[in-house]
């Protein structure tokens, strides 16, 4: 059975089609990453598998439960399971960096304060910045807050991690330690990945499948290697990065 | 043209019902959270960073407040008094207007400014860097512990602050009364006395209670469904003191009259004049 699975998921905002319809399967460990130009919906198709946003019409599982129907209260059980690292790394920035990572140790479990640092002071070492605790996030690169926030995702040892453009906005060393890190959890802790980005390097780097999403509706599914030889022209294009020429219309349309 | 008017119409209304009732799940959602959360040692931890920043921060703006209130209300009844021979009994008038209405609702009005700005600008810029979403993830509600905190700190202040509101606007009336205008002293607070009686100063204290809640759940409201960005965030606050002012000026007449229907109930139509 598919530890996640959407259902003929629609997502509309006022009148923009967001998902038209999107069905998708993900197996326990799998390291999935969805593809898909800017606006196409990636970060929304996240939201739901969360229960952040409920669709208008379809369904969403997780591990036999159907997740989109549930009251808040009941998600907040559900939500344990997984981690979560957002595009920007939403650090609470009034509380220092091992404070957010001890946040949802102190408010899931029963840990004696030395406990909770010492987990704290371990998923620093695992990310590779020991010793920063103490420091405020506006303190941080942006590369060093992604990875305090990816600790944070991971304090409570999820199931899941779901990771939103993790790469977008560093340059490609930061990238590639980010995407080390992906491959790391996953090995270390066989924690089942969905990646959302557009970062062709990334994708290929830490995917076993990769979904493209496109018009809110997925247009292609396979491995990496099965991508990256598509005929499907829409998804060479974003794959070798070539504009098409309806896109470029704009352009001329200025000159 | 006319069916798009229509349309709009309709959008428009089925949007506005729809804030209302979202705003009330809210309400509710912050009232359970608040009863269930109120003899917790953790929640009381986080009680007290907002009790200092909604409270102890707000004393100067409101003692500045508070005694120019009674400062000016002493200047402008003082002529009035005078030309009818009554200028002695000026503290009943002042006292009763600082303490029973101007005193409340200007003091919740600087919080709606000050505290319900912050708060809103706080809570909408959590929003839109999504540290509320963060937050849900990690399976913690937001309202348990960003609004409920926020909320208790406005209701308990609020009151509190109105009390030292009053204190400062009793006092500038009486340093204008009697140290610039010449009232004696002693009839100035035996009329004070008589103007003013505990029902008066708890009117403005129970009034008070309410403009706190309602400053805290409407800044609340609108930092947690603030638009995106820093221009979402700025049309919030904006909305938010509006709506606050609106909410202080709506509750201070209902609370006028339903507090006089019951005062003249138990005690008759008593006047500042005996």
């Amino acid at each position: 059975m598919a530890l996640i699975e959407l259902k003929n998921l629609h997502k509309r905002f006022g009148r923009l089609v967001v998902l038209d319809g999107v069905d998708l399967s993900i197996e326990a460990g799998q390291s999935l990453v969805i593809l898909g130009a800017s606006g196409s919906g990636k970060s929304v198709m996240l939201k739901h598998i969360v229960g952040l946003l409920r669709p208008d019409e379809g369904e969403v599982w997780f591990s036999g439960i159907r997740i989109d129907t549930l009251p808040e209260r009941q998600l907040m059980p559900i939500r344990q399971r997984f981690g979560f690292l957002f595009q920007m790394g939403a650090l609470f920035d009034s509380l220092t960096v091992a404070e957010n990572i001890a946040f949802p140790l102190i408010e899931h479990t029963h840990k004696s304060a030395s406990e909770i640092r010492q987990i704290v002071a371990e998923r620093l070492r695992m990310i590779g910045l020991p010793g920063i605790g103490q420091k405020m996030p506006a303190d941080l690169s942006g590369g060093q807050r992604k990875r305090v926030a990816l600790a944070r995702a991971i304090a409570l040892e999820p199931e899941v991690i779901l990771y939103d453009e993790p790469t977008t906005g560093l340059d490609p060393i930061r990238s590639d330690v980010i995407n080390e890190l992906i491959l790391r959890l996953k090995r270390q802790l066989k924690i089942t990945s969905i990646v959302v980005t557009h970062d062709m390097q990334s994708a290929f780097k830490v995917a076993d499948r990769i979904v493209m999403l496109a018009d809110g509706k997925l247009i292609a599914d396979g491995t990496p290697q099965q991508i990256r030889q598509s005929d499907n022209p829409a998804v060479q294009r974003f794959v070798t990065g070539e504009a098409s020429p309806e896109e470029l219309s704009v352009l001329r349309d200025i000159d | 043209m006319s069916l798009s008017l229509i349309e709009t119409l309709g959008h428009s209304t089925n949007d506005a019902l729809a804030a209302f009732g979202d705003f009330w799940r809210f309400v509710g959602r912050t009232l359970s959270w608040t009863i269930r959360g109120m003899f917790s040692w953790r929640n009381l931890r986080l009680l007290l960073p907002q009790m200092y920043e909604i409270g102890v921060r707000s004393v100067p703006v409101i003692a500045i407040t508070g005694a120019f209130i009674g400062m000016v209300m002493a200047i402008e009844t003082y002529t009035q008094f005078k030309t009818i021979g009554q200028e002695q009994r000026l503290g009943s008038i002042i006292n009763l207007s600082v303490v029973k209405q101007i005193g409340p609702v200007l003091a919740a009005v600087m919080l709606a400014g000050r505290v319900g700005g912050a708060l809103t600008a706080e809570l909408g810029t959590m929003n839109v860097t999504e540290q509320l979403d963060a937050m849900r993830v990690m399976g913690a509600d937001p309202i348990r512990y960003l609004v409920a905190p926020r909320f208790i700190a406005c209701l308990i202040l609020t009151p509190i602050l109105t009390i030292y509101s009053d204190l400062l606007g009793v006092l500038g009336g009486w340093l204008v009364s009697v140290k610039s205008l010449g009232i004696p002293n002693e009839p100035y607070w035996i009329f004070s006395a008589q103007g003013v009686d505990t029902w008066e100063i708890m009117e403005g204290l129970v009034k008070s209670l309410f403009f706190g809640g309602a400053i805290g759940l409407i800044s609340c409201y609108k930092g947690f469904n603030s638009g995106a960005g820093a221009a979402g965030v700025g049309r919030a606050c904006t909305e938010s003191f509006v709506a606050s002012f609106i909410a202080i000026i709506v509750l201070n007449f209902f609370f006028a009259k339903l507090l006089r229907d019951w005062y003249e109930a138990i005690y008759g139509i008593v006047g500042i004049f005996g």
